[in-house]
């Protein structure tokens, strides 16, 4: 089941790189098989659920021994509006006993509890490591327990085993195009729908971006999975236009709603004003392609010139700040260009971005904005980054949390762009928000506190 | 005795604990120059480093042997061996711990024997420390797997024999000692003029400090040489009831006697451990403890009137809560304990006062509660009753310095005291009246 699954999502007419592979390296799938004792990056599952439980109004549950969940759950700042049961964490908890005599029965009673208890709209159920390991067939039981509940059970077939935190993602989308895409009608249709492929409300940012959209009139007919719920979700195959914010993950998603449903899509994001300019316009075109009224385009414009020379006024005694300042980008995935593109907006200079976990065309457009000799870079451990850092003059770094410490121990100044971030950066005012972050982190005092010797070591105080 | 056995919950909501891998990965973080390496795929190591980073605000050095689909069926040996020899040379590493989790347990690997053939074959790797550990995630939890870590390294790593060292103790510090508290406990071994080898010494590792230079293994703690010498001490004072089993070890195979000190909070315990360092040592009791006790006491009384009667529930790993849960009594609080799994040192609770369980189960018994005291987690069902959260144990990821609290010895006792006194006291303001204590109907307010 998982290998055949695997197989699909390995053929991706999508991508670039994809296409460019034969046959028999398709199959390979994307990633380099991990060094033991040098690995990073989390597993299949942690993509998966990452992916789907920012759908708020379903219940998350995790099929295994707990230390999956016990060490992880509610770790990420993807918010919601309403419902907070996507943030309650559901696991069966398996015990030497249930591994045993194999896990299902638990599931379905853990399935038939949850339901009882919470009435959500619908269960994810997600495999682990170990049951799949016993062969429990977590398909037939969500198959059992959406008939006995009449409510909808996707299983999620990501085992951490089975591969990267990336093709968690991809796993996770085709969950939703198999069970959950196209299983429902919307109330109403509009020529304006859309969709927005791999955006998650971190810290907010889809509610950034959103007011946009409606002033336009483009009306959101799902985002996946941003602030979601599932009865949206499942109407998502009638959107006239799609836009696939994360590409490396997702771009099956986009692709796959093309050609099952014919929905057109580009690739792009909401990181800095050039980006989110693009992506209204793109917006705009798609639909007025797909027979929406052509105002809409000349709307378009209107806004989008009325809100960047706003944001200009706002930025101008940032931009003085900022100018010539030197930036390393360490992140993953589409903010790879589009942190880069936002920071060159500002004046900064991007003096490398890591591209360890993006595609060829998010390699193009870094090359596109910082010319052809851009300094990227893949995986490169702390030692090495903290060399490139002094040696590159870095003012400050921007990456995600989890190397952080290559700055802060460099004593140089760094900002949290990634998923834990507690700011968010999207549309235009995330422009400003970005500036200020920035420059508030450049501007503290605790830097030249952080690099002046203790007195008594003879080498007075730093300058 | 408290009976213990829980009805078994359909589904675990919310759970209560962290891993038994994650405990034992921590152990090894508390030896010098140590990196663990989890034996599973890279989703163990993964979210149990991004755990730990956010609750001490530390880079932490941790690996994996990064199983896949192709080596969880044909067998991990191999990527144990290529584990620790690629630990070994790109971090410098004087020691790797290897900890198993859920996915190669149920493999039924005989990882130890594949690890005892891989080392034997290689010579560079002759003398060079890899400790083992079973700590499969489908048991036990953080507490469970710290202390088999500790046992494991004592069993690879002490021998028997040798001659015994003059002063020499070693303090066996459990899991449920912040690396704050593990230095106080330093200091008042060393007030008696003892030389302490503290295993796993956290306090040197991770207390959160700004190094010279940085390396991606552990930057402190217990020192191997000291490690292997530990056969050699003269006593074994083990903190913590899930201590026994290393301090046991160390008897039966190195002849070291041990005491065991279930808590060192409030003023009784710290007495007991005061009074027999002083008898090892033949030496009083320095001032400043005297001084520190009489403070202890006199925060005793300024604090009672705020702990007579309130109502506390504290939640996490045995050990942990049992230290809390007995301090706060000895206020005259009424505490009710949460934790996940039974222990023989819980089971001396009043009856009534335990539930064994997740989160859930401790948002239950949260309704009438002033205060709660758990990790970082509970701060949701806290708030949904209004009841204050003192945050203790692992996680702590929405405050700082979590590494720094202290909650032994005199000092530490009596700052919890006003700590947590001002907790109760903002809490009764917050009710909307003085004086009384449960009544949570709203008053009119003046």
């Amino acid at each position: 089941m998982l290998k055949m699954r695997l197989e699909q999502v390995f053929d991706e007419p999508g991508c670039a790189a994809n296409r460019a592979k034969d046959a028999a390296a398709r199959k390979q799938g994307c990633a380099k098989a991990p060094v033991p004792g040098a690995a990073s990056g989390g597993c299949c599952f942690d993509g998966a659920k990452v992916t789907l439980q920012p759908i708020v109004d379903a219940a998350h549950l995790v099929h295994g021994p707990l230390g999956c969940e016990a060490n992880s759950w509610d770790g990420r700042n993807a918010l919601s509006s309403g419902p907070q049961l996507y943030r309650t964490s559901f696991s069966t908890d398996l015990n030497s006993l249930d591994i045993v005599h194999g896990g299902e029965k638990r599931l379905f009673q853990a399935i038939k509890a949850i339901v009882e208890t919470h009435r959500p709209a619908a269960v994810f159920v997600y495999q682990t490591c170990v049951p799949a390991l016993i062969g429990d067939d977590i398909e037939a039981v969500c198959r059992i327990a959406a008939e006995k509940f009449a409510i909808p059970v996707v299983p999620v077939l990501a085992p951490g085993f089975a591969g990267t935190k990336n093709l968690g993602c991809k796993l996770a989308g085709e969950a939703l195009l198999d069970h959950v895409i196209g299983t429902r009608e919307p109330e109403v249709r509009t020529p304006h729908d859309v969709v927005i492929i791999g955006e998650y409300n971190v810290a907010g940012e889809y509610w950034q971006i959103k007011p946009l959209l409606d002033r336009l009139g483009i009306r959101v007919l799902a985002c996946l999975n941003g602030d979601a719920r599932f009865a949206e979700v499942a109407t998502a195959h009638r959107a006239r236009a799609a836009m696939s914010v994360c590409s490396k993950a997702v771009i099956n998603v986009a692709r796959k709603l093309k050609e099952r449903y014919g929905i057109p899509y580009f690739e792009g994001s909401f990181f800095g004003m050039g980006d989110t300019s693009a992506a209204l316009r793109a917006f705009a075109r798609l639909l007025v392609e797909g027979g929406a009224p052509d105002d809409l385009s000349a709307r378009a414009e209107a806004l989008i010139a009325e809100e960047e020379t706003r944001i200009a006024v706002r930025l101008a005694p940032y931009r003085a700040r900022l100018a010539g300042k030197r930036a390393l980008v360490y992140t993953g995935g589409h903010k790879s260009w589009s942190m880069v593109s936002a920071l060159t907006e500002l004046g900064m200079e991007v003096i490398g971005t890591s591209v360890r976990k993006s595609t060829e065309g998010d390699k193009d457009r870094i090359r596109a904005i910082l010319g052809d000799d851009a300094f990227m870079f893949e995986q490169v451990p702390a030692k090495q980054m903290m060399k490139l850092l002094r040696d590159e003059r870095a003012d400050i770094m921007l990456s995600g949390g989890r190397t952080q410490f290559i700055a802060l121990k460099s004593r140089l100044p760094w900002v949290d762009i990634n998923q834990e971030r507690h700011h968010g950066y999207a549309g235009y005012d995330g422009m400003v928000a970005l500036a200020r972050e920035i420059d508030r982190a450049l501007a503290s005092p605790v830097w030249r506190q952080v690099r002046a010797p203790a007195p008594w070591d003879g080498k007075g105080r730093a300058p | 005795m408290t009976a213990q056995t829980p009805f078994r919950k359909p589904v675990t909501v919310n759970p209560l604990k962290l891993s038994q891998p994650l405990g034992a990965a921590l152990a090894f973080l508390g030896v010098a120059g140590a990196v663990p390496v989890f034996h599973g795929a890279k989703g163990c190591a993964s979210f149990a480093l991004v755990n730990l980073v956010k609750h001490f605000r530390e880079s932490i050095p941790f690996q994996s042997t990064a199983l896949d689909e192709i080596a969880t069926i044909m067998g991990g040996g191999e990527m144990v061996e290529r584990a620790a020899l690629n630990v070994r040379e790109r971090t410098g590493a004087s020691l790797v711990g290897i900890c198993t989790t859920g996915l190669t347990e149920v493999r039924g690997e005989d990882v130890a024997g594949d690890l005892r053939l891989a080392m034997a074959r290689r010579p560079e790797m002759a003398g060079f420390p890899v400790v083992l550990v079973s700590t499969p995630d489908y048991e036990g939890g953080l507490q469970d797997g710290w202390a088999k870590a500790v046992a494991a390294m004592i069993e690879a790593l002490v021998p028997a024999g040798g001659a015994a060292i003059d002063r020499q103790v070693n303090v066996l510090a459990g899991s449920h000692l912040t690396p704050g508290d593990v230095e106080a406990v330093r200091d008042m071994v060393e007030a008696f003029g003892l030389l302490p080898v503290i295993l796993p010494d956290l306090a040197g590792s991770l207390d959160g400090h700004l190094p010279d230079v940085f390396e991606p293994v552990s930057l402190g703690g217990t020192d191997l040489e000291s490690l292997c010498r530990m056969g050699r001490s003269t006593i074994t004072l083990a903190l913590g009831e899930h201590m026994l089993g290393a301090a046991r070890t160390l008897q039966a195979r190195c002849g070291v006697p041990y005491l065991i000190f279930d808590r060192l909070s409030g003023l009784g315990p710290t007495d007991d451990f005061l009074l027999a360092l002083a008898k090892l040592s033949g030496r009083p009791v320095p001032e400043r403890y005297r001084r520190q006790r009489r403070q202890l006491q006199d925060a005793l009384l300024d604090g009672h009137f705020y702990f007579g009667g309130a109502r506390v529930v504290v939640a996490g790993d045995g050990d942990l809560v049992w230290s809390h849960a007995g301090w706060l009594r000895d206020m005259g609080a009424e505490v009710t304990v949460v934790a996940a799994a039974p222990s023989t040192v819980l089971g001396r609770l009043p009856q009534g006062s335990l539930r064994i369980g997740d989160m859930e189960d401790m948002a239950r018994v949260l309704d009438d509660a002033d205060l709660l005291l758990t990790n970082a987690h509970g701060v949701r069902a806290a708030r949904r009753v209004g009841c204050p959260l003192f945050r203790i144990g692992y996680p702590v990821f929405d405050r700082l310095g979590p590494q720094s609290l202290v909650s032994v010895g005199y000092r530490g006792t009596r700052d919890l005291i006003f700590a947590i006194g001002n907790l109760l006291i903002e809490h009764r303001e917050s009710a909307g009246h003085e004086g009384g204590t449960h009544d949570r109907t709203p008053t009119a307010t003046h």
